[in-house]
């Protein structure tokens, strides 16, 4: 019923499954090691969940040294390795294929080194982000990267994507804030890049290996920045008519010096089925921004005073500075919540597309007329400060037809992305989803470099292979592997 | 000596590298020429100039994005951020003073380099603002990775390999950065008097604060912590940070001076006597005083610091012999990295001026040179590869 093609599984591979089984169960021992089926199938998909497929085995080892045998069992018997942190990817990045060993961190939970005075914490991957945070709480540090998936998504998936959430605004996202990794290539070979210091020496093979997807290596160990907690924070919630008011509204923020943490953005569809569900006050407008500053009392009272000038100078609907830490929560409570809201009254795909700030009201605009032309509906809620957009498609999965539809409309959506200057992902990652889309952002010989750059690390494609590169581009590649 | 090619565009810039290729002539590459000084010293040919491909091609204020080709100088760029109220946030060192070179450096270089400076420490390095590159490559290939947009994870990130790899993956054509408003004032507390050890500690309490410490440096006997902001933020946290450290004398310095004493931090002038090799090295700010200090005691070097200690700047007699190896060695002890920065040509011929790396990575770093430039033509052996 879906579109996004994966290859055939190797039946070599699949014929000698006890062999390998066998080898992974020396290598780390049986007890982190599943291969029934009825237990394998709990590793079948991430959050894509309308791609499925079981995994030939499931390794779960303990620590580097145990991911490393596991590579290189794989790396003897030619086997792919898919990479799997908590299974939270939206883009198919951690769905196996059938010929395939899961590599997950789930045992990978050590916390192995905090440092107050040089303000980072070293651990294995396999721990949550929002844990990392909950880790330092106490003594007044934070995490800043927070994607929306924070409570199950792992260090390792963050990493491996380049993960963002709503503050990276002001913070960055995963690249900005890791210093250092342990990983493994696929020959089982352990290599450490960067480290507690601000930066690595030679060529940045950090900033490389973060967000590839698990293409070029595992990586097993990460130092992370942690910060100090600012004193405090409030949001402003700001409502227009107007969509091209309201982008508006971003960009004279943004010029006029204030640098919030955060600058979320909601449309129509999306405030309707967010209030209902969440009743967190919202007013029904075209637009809803809700924009958080940090500081003490009296500077969070000055950089909203500077807001709300702006804002009110463009005539909106509503605008309603929160009064209280309840009326902060309740209005984070309705942006937190949209995802899972609409998800209770409707299939959706999420997208995440980035454009120009500035071109934010066209593309608004587009989405809704492509929205029209397909005869399927579309709700926005977005990161507007840094313009990652996330429309959410609405379709039954249930009525045939419909997630082809969708998957048709989001192509349609992401190439407008890329043609008013933007990107196919800001944040989910290429997975699956995107990877037959990257020929409309990048010429063929800027993917050949790429995939040269996979070549490097992974000559033999073991690691993750069928994602990120359109299949065609990959297919000489991936057959040597074979 | 060859003269230098100085193409006027993109695909000029493409045709020279293609038959610097062909010919198997290495070329070595410049923008303003200002921090030619950095690196391995290399024996190539050619000389490709970049200063001719100028010009910003976009600039967005509300998008906070500036889109610019190699060889624009980079007061071009600071010059239209500064018009909006916007800069660079990593603060770029100006190398002149140190190289006593005359150009104008231009954001090829600066990118190639990932050149930083004091705000580094809080806000982030020139790689953590640079949203995409187009490059050539070392057949003569025009590439491009990454975009103009601030959130962007589609593909590998080519970007930052490209930054701070200094020319020898490949030619920068053209860069996109993230830029941010201007801090609309600033203050600074002095702390008098100290050694390295103590100025560690302070900036240790200091960068553990909310007070969002943007400067953090140690210069002669004296720590420095900026505080920018708006008006009140300012006012708020220095009076935050005098109480915390309110049992030591404290200077303030403001307006004009400020605005001096950061510049000269930044590029490292109290170290602009070129009779001295000066390193730079990378290391955990607890760490910092016990390596200066295990240098000073070999080679009798003078220290300052950034970053709250995590920069160590170190100069030594050009006299003194077995530099790279002392130097190293008390770095190893604790972890960390180091690199000549300026050095005659001789120490930089016979002393590895970048930190020689593990097996595992110098094995990567070579396979991807080895990638980007097969016919090994783009600054040969500059990174010591
Ligand atoms: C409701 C919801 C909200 C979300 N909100 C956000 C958001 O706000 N921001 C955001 O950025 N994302 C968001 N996501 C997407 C997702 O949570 C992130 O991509 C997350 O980082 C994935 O982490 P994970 O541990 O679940 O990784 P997985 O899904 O298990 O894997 C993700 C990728 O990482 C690879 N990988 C996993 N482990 C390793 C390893 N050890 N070494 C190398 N590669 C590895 C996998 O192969 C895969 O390609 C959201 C997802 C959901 C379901």
């Amino acid at each position: 019923m879906s579109t996004i093609a994966m290859p055939p599984p190797d039946a070599g591979i699949l014929a000698r499954k006890a062999d390998i089984v066998a080898a992974l169960a020396e290598a780390i021992g049986a007890g982190d090691v599943i291969s029934e089926e009825v237990e394998t199938r709990a590793y079948e998909c991430d959050a894509l969940t309308a791609y499925r497929c079981p995994p030939l085995a499931v390794a779960l080892p303990r620590n580097t040294q145990g991911v490393a045998a596991v590579m290189r069992v794989c790396h003897e018997l030619g086997v792919p390795v898919v990479p799997r942190g908590a299974g939270t990817s939206l883009s198919g990045g951690s769905l196996p294929t059938a010929d395939c060993v899961l590599l997950g961190t789930s045992r990978l939970r050590d916390v192995l080194e905090i440092d107050y005075d040089n303000r980072f914490i070293r651990l294995q991957t396999g721990v949550t982000n929002l844990s990392v945070s909950e880790t330092v709480d106490g003594d007044g540090f934070f995490y800043a990267p927070d994607p929306s998936s924070q409570l199950a998504c792992a260090i390792a998936g963050n990493i491996a994507m380049n993960s963002g959430g709503a503050h990276c605004l002001k913070y960055g996202v995963t690249t900005n804030n890791l210093l250092g990794v342990r990983m493994v290539l696929s020959t089982g070979e352990i290599v450490e890049l960067g480290g507690p210091q601000m930066d690595s020496g030679g060529l940045d093979l950090l900033g490389l290996i973060c967000g590839s997807e698990g293409q070029l290596a595992i990586v097993t160990e990460a130092t992370l920045r942690i910060l100090p907690k600012p004193e405090g924070a409030r949001p402003v919630m700001i409502g227009y008519d107007d969509a091209e008011v309201a982008g508006q509204c971003v960009a004279d923020i943004i010029k006029s010096g204030v640098l919030p943490v955060a600058i979320e953005y909601m449309d129509r569809p999306c405030i309707e089925v967010v209030e209902n569900f969440a009743k967190a006050g919202y007013p029904m407008c075209e637009a809803l921004l809700i924009v958080e500053v940090e500081g003490s009392q009296a500077e969070i009272a000055d950089q909203l005073a500077k807001i709300t000038a702006i804002a009110e100078a463009l005539d909106p609907v509503e605008l309603k500075v929160s009064a209280s830490a309840t009326e902060s929560a309740l209005i984070w409570k309705g942006r937190k919540s949209a995802f899972g809201a609409m998800g209770q009254i409707n299939d959706y795909m999420c997208l995440d597309g980035t454009v120009p700030v500035s071109a934010l009201p066209f593309t608004l605009k587009r989405i809704g007329e492509l929205s029209a032309e397909h005869g399927l509906k579309v709700a926005n809620v977005f990161h507007a400060g840094d313009g990652n957009m996330h429309p959410l498609i609405l379709f039954d999965a249930n009525r045939p037809g419909d997630l082809e539809k969708a998957e048709v409309l989001g192509a349609d959506i992401l190439r407008t992305c890329v043609e008013v200057g933007g990107c196919l992902t800001g944040e989910h990652g290429v997975g699956i989803e995107k990877r037959d889309l990257m020929v409309d952002q990048y010429a063929p010989e800027d993917l050949e470099m790429q995939m040269q750059v996979k070549d490097v690390f992974d000559p033999h494609w073991l690691l993750n292979p069928a994602k990120v590169f359109p299949l065609q581009a990959s297919t000489g590649r991936r057959d040597i592997a074979a | 000596m060859a003269d230098w090619i100085t193409p006027k565009s993109e695909a000029g810039i493409g045709d020279a590298v293609r038959e610097a290729a062909a010919a198997g002539t290495g070329l070595r590459l410049s923008g303003g020429g200002t921090r030619a000084g950095i690196g391995q010293a290399i024996d190539a040919p050619g000389r490709l100039s970049l200063a001719g491909h100028a010009g910003i091609e976009l600039y967005e204020p509300g998008s906070l994005t500036v889109v610019v080709k190699s060889g624009t100088p980079l007061k071009t760029v600071t010059d239209a951020l500064d018009a909006e109220g916007q800069m660079l946030a990593f603060e770029p060192m100006d190398h002149r003073g140190l190289f006593g070179t005359n150009g104008e450096p231009t954001v090829g270089g600066m990118v190639a380099a990932n050149v930083s400076g004091p705000r580094r420490v809080r806000a982030g390095a020139c790689r953590d603002f640079l949203l995409g590159v187009r490059f050539v490559d070392g057949t003569g290939r025009v590439l491009k990775n990454g975009g103009r947009v601030m959130k962007n994870v589609t593909g590998l990130d080519l970007s930052k390999l490209m930054c701070g790899a200094h020319g020898t993956l490949g030619v920068l054509t053209e860069v996109s950065l993230k830029v941010l408003p201007k801090p609309e004032t600033a203050r600074t507390l002095a702390f008098e008097g100290l050694n390295p050890g103590a100025a560690v500690d302070l900036f240790c309490a200091a960068l553990r604060t909310p007070y969002e410490v943007s400067g953090a440096a140690f210069v002669g006997d004296t720590a420095y912590l900026r505080i920018e902001g708006f008006e009140i933020q300012v006012a708020h946290r220095a009076a935050r940070l005098s109480d915390l450290f309110k049992d030591r004398d404290i200077s303030g310095v403001e307006g004009v001076a400020h605005e001096r004493l950061w510049a000269d931090i930044r590029d490292v002038r109290h170290f602009a006597d070129p009779g001295t090799a000066l390193w730079r090295l990378s290391v955990k700010p607890t760490d910092a005083a016990a390596i200066a200090g295990d240098v000073a005691d070999r080679l009798g070097s003078s220290v300052s610091l950034d970053w709250g200690g995590g920069l160590v700047w170190c100069a030594i007699g050009e006299g003194q012999h077995d530099q790279a190896e002392i130097v190293r060695a008390a770095v190893a002890r604790r972890g960390g990295h180091a690199t000549l920065v300026r050095g005659s040509a001789d120490r930089r011929r016979g002393e590895a001026v970048f930190q020689p790396q593990a097996d595992a990575v110098a094995a990567l770093s070579g396979r991807l040179k080895a990638t980007f430039d097969p016919h090994d033509v783009l600054n040969p052996g500059l990174m010591g590869y």
